[in-house]
């Protein structure tokens, strides 16, 4: 009745060699954390936390720079995060001898500032050709406490 | 026999100490972020958005995003009195420098800024091959680019069209809610510059985060809402023409 079994045994271990190949490339391939949260390699959650910092945060800009906030805190602009004009800053949070770079009140004010029909109608906006004449807008603002004073209206020539 | 019973004094504070080590086990490595404490969510307040573009700036400098791809951007919409049902859309550079004034004609104007919407039930998760992009238990979608193939699925799958194929990696891109900010008590870069406070960052499993009062005192909505995907950025103010 076993005479013939020779070729099944054969077929046999051809089949458990190729399962143990099977078995040992997949260990080897997939990796550890592969099925810790879910259908994905779960170590990949702590490489993508792990970049860097480039906005250090308004927080990080007030431990030193508490002149600006107290200055900041009487005027409208109290609402607006240090790097939204002066840009991403963490390196100078970082090491403060790294200067940042000097900012352009024509470009910066105008972003927000200049009169399109999209924006909302309480949001304060002026067309800047009309408004300043071509003065730079520090003429008369001050960035940080952006309501004008009076003595610099004077000095700009009187035009509000 | 006084040397003795010294000798085991003495050596009982040390003993005690090693006893407390082998209770407490081995010391936990920074347990300040616990990923299922959290549920992250995003508000934008489009009655406060003034399409200034800093948010899409912010982004592409935290992240490097490549120039002329997207994680986040901003779109100027027109509603003519009569052709409600097709608004004119525009985009230009993503609104990375803001927008330039526009003729003005009938009807209304307004901004909308997209992002991914980190969906709890995403399309783009659901058709990747590999396994490459998931959603993490604290409900942000993230793509791990040393697993990705590049085969362009999920920008296909996204309804939002927030996915890239990022030139210099070849792999998809797509915005990460600043994952290596939030997990470090940071908000994302958009919310950290936006100077209306259009953007809010919320956490929803945070029970003292602000967003709970605004959604249970303001109607909020999501996009694509028929889609069922379980969008987490929630728009307020925002018209029903927007797709």
């Amino acid at each position: 009745m076993y005479k013939d079994i020779e070729h099944l045994v054969r077929l046999a271990a051809v089949m458990l060699i190729v399962l143990a190949a099977f078995v040992i490339l997949r260990t080897a391939i997939v990796p550890k954390s592969f099925g810790q949260y879910g259908h994905f390699r779960g170590a990949a959650i702590a490489e993508i936390a792990a970049k860097p910092i480039v906005h250090a945060g308004h927080h990080a800009c007030e431990t030193c720079h508490t002149d600006i906030v107290d200055k900041k805190r009487t005027g409208k602009h109290v609402v607006v995060a240090c790097e939204a004009c002066h840009g991403a800053l963490a390196n100078h949070a970082d090491d403060p001898s790294i200067q940042p770079a000097k900012l352009d009140t024509a470009v910066l004010c105008a972003r927000c500032h200049e009169a399109n029909s999209a924006k909302p109608k309480w949001f304060p906006q002026v067309a800047t050709a009309d408004h300043s004449g071509g003065l730079a807008c520090d003429t008369c603002h001050q960035p940080h406490t952006p309501k004008i004073e009076a003595e610099k209206t004077a000095a700009a020539g009187g035009k509000p | 026999m006084d040397t003795t019973r010294r000798r085991l004094i003495m050596l009982l504070p040390a003993a005690a100490v090693a006893w407390k080590y082998v209770l407490a086990g081995t010391p936990e490595e920074a347990p300040n972020y616990e990923m299922t404490e959290h549920w992250w969510a995003m508000l934008i307040d489009v009655t406060k958005c003034i399409g200034c573009g800093s948010c899409v700036r912010a982004c592409a400098q935290e992240n490097d995003v490549p120039e002329g791809y997207f994680r986040t951007w901003i779109e100027r919409y027109h509603v003519s009195d009569w052709k409600i049902e097709r608004p004119d859309v525009e985009s230009p550079d993503g609104g990375k420098e803001g927008f330039p004034a526009n003729e003005v004609g009938d009807g209304k104007y307004f901004f909308i800024p997209k992002m991914c919407n980190h969906c709890a039930d995403s399309p783009c998760t659901q058709v990747c091959p590999v396994g490459a992009t998931f959603v993490t238990p604290d409900g942000v979608v993230l793509v791990d680019k040393t697993y990705c193939v590049g085969c362009r699925y999920c920008i296909q799958a996204c309804p939002y069209g927030c996915r890239f194929l990022n030139p210099k990696t070849n792999t998809a891109d797509k915005c990460t809610l600043c994952y290596h900010r939030i997990t470090k008590g940071l908000t994302t870069a958009c919310c950290e510059v936006c100077p209306t406070g259009a953007r809010q960052l919320a956490d929803l499993k945070n029970p003292k985060d602000p967003i709970h009062e605004f959604l249970k005192t303001h109607t909020v909505q999501v996009l694509k809402p028929q889609m069922a995907t379980g969008a987490k950025v929630f728009y307020n103010g925002m018209d029903g023409s927007v797709r």
